[in-house]
């Protein structure tokens, strides 16, 4: 077997890498702050915004419950339908955002509810307001709760991120294709594209270490090492 | 009067925790309730700044009737220093932080003066040299402390103490117990729930005997201790005294 690589097809597959990370930072971005939000409705909401948590149930249900590749050409082929029609990158974002809010929703829903009730007690006993405590007690023990369920999405996030290529973004996946089917290289092309996906998972994964590290709460032990 | 219950009830379900209460608080007193667990005691402490929402009943704070809907509750609790058993610090915040964060937040404090008092009341309660360590790195009497004075700070009206030293190691009682004495003869209006007797007889100025939701009897340590009245009173200080020896 006679495997060519070539130089020529770095430039494109780095576009491609950059698109990537650019759908991939943005759509964890704003479906972090999206999902921050329906965790928080799904754990407190009481009283006149119960109907919120009725949509923000619904929501977590439906966008978990079908899949991303579904949602992705119901919003680039069925929307215009509607008369509304997007960019390739713009529905492609917006798939990615509105699936993975739906998911973080459910890990930030975890986090807040493992952090002690005591917690919440103490912050309203010593006159904090609800949305206080929230802000100031909840959160910051929450998001560090969240950190490992968190990495585990921005990873399978990435990787999942490769699908908008069938509506025609040339991220990695998209240039890959294009190269291997122009130059009938897929075997040594894919190789290489898995290996960019491989590096970007280590990447990410040092990042997020080194963050869960900086951010752990001193002389509370790390579960699972003595 | 400081503080003035009337008639409190609670139920949880098909249970009824407290089932009429009433008492009051005179500035500079310290009361003590005690009775066997399960009774209403700590409920009684949450429903006076409506952690727990009681189902009838009203509570005054000076004048202001706390139970009222219109009044703003958390202007209220700012008021009312809250001591849990189990201390409940903010585990992410160091001493010094744990103690600032209601003087900024809810006091509006700046962050200078905010650290010259926190540091103040750490000290007050000679922790001053832990001002920097995390709840997870003090012992349970010092992290009690360290919620002692987070208590302290706000300038409360009065202290209510759930069962302060029931989560200690009996070997940490001690510093604990001494703080609040110091806090009860500086002045400190308390309201004290624990099955510490040796603090009830010598600090306290009354004891709240409390069974099945009620106040079944109270009056002065020596009295309640040497000839309660009741004979629910005279059984659970029996009880006690098994439990924990004689004069302590």
């Amino acid at each position: 077997m006679n495997l060519v690589f070539r130089w020529a097809w770095l430039p494109r597959l780095a576009q491609g890498l950059a698109l990537t990370l650019e759908l991939t930072g943005l759509s964890m971005a704003l479906g972090a702050a999206f999902g921050i939000v329906l965790a928080l409705v799904r754990v407190y909401a009481k009283g006149p915004l119960m109907p919120l948590y009725g949509l923000a149930s619904a929501y977590v249900h439906f966008f978990r419950g079908t899949p991303l590749l579904v949602q992705l050409m119901a919003l680039y082929y069925g929307l215009p339908t509607l008369g509304v029609a997007m960019s390739p990158f713009t529905a492609s974002l917006l798939a990615l955002t509105l699936n993975t809010a739906a998911y973080q929703a459910e890990y930030f829903r975890g986090a807040i509810q493992s952090v002690k009730s005591g917690q919440m007690l103490a912050a309203r006993a010593l006159g904090l307001t609800r949305l206080q405590a929230i802000r100031y007690v909840v959160l910051p023990q929450a998001l560090r709760l969240v950190i490992p369920p968190w990495s585990n999405e921005l990873v399978y996030m990435m990787k999942g991120s490769a699908v908008v290529y069938l509506v025609g973004v040339l991220e990695l996946m998209g240039q890959a294709k294009n190269i291997a089917a122009r130059e009938f290289r897929n075997f040594e092309v894919y190789i290489v594209v898995a290996l960019f996906y491989l590096a970007l998972v280590f990447l990410f994964t040092v990042i997020l270490r080194f963050v869960e590290n900086r951010t752990r709460i001193p002389g509370l032990g790390v579960p699972g090492r003595p | 009067m400081l503080l003035r219950v009337e008639d409190l009830h609670k139920r949880y379900g098909k249970e009824e925790v407290l089932r009429g209460v009433s008492f009051s608080l005179e500035k500079g007193e310290t009361k003590v309730i005690i009775g066997p667990s399960g009774t209403g005691k700590s409920t009684l402490l949450r429903c006076i700044n409506r952690l727990t929402e009681p189902d009838r009943g009203r509570v005054f704070l000076e004048d202001v009737e706390i139970t009222s809907p219109r009044v703003n509750i958390n202007k209220i609790r700012a008021q009312i220093g809250f001591v849990f058993q189990d201390f409940n610090l903010f585990t992410h915040l160091t001493a010094l932080d744990n103690v600032r964060l209601g003087l900024m937040r809810v006091k509006g404090l700046s962050k200078k003066e905010a650290t010259e008092r926190a540091m103040r009341e750490l000290a007050r309660v000679g922790l001053a040299d832990k001002a920097k360590a995390y709840p997870a790195e003090l012992s349970g009497g010092q992290q009690q402390r360290v919620s002692i004075a987070r208590a302290l700070a706000m300038d409360p009206k009065l202290i209510l103490f759930d069962e302060p030293t029931s989560a200690l190691d009996p070997e940490l009682i001690g510093e604990v117990l001494s703080v609040m004495v110091e806090l009860a003869q500086s002045g400190m209006t308390m309201l004290v729930v624990t099955h510490e007797m040796g603090f009830a007889r010598s600090v306290a100025d009354e004891i709240i005997f409390m069974e099945k939701g009620v106040i079944v009897e109270q009056g002065p340590p020596e009295q309640l201790f040497k000839s309660p009245k009741h004979p629910r009173t005279v059984e659970f200080l029996r009880r006690i005294t098994e439990l924990y020896g004689g004069e302590k």
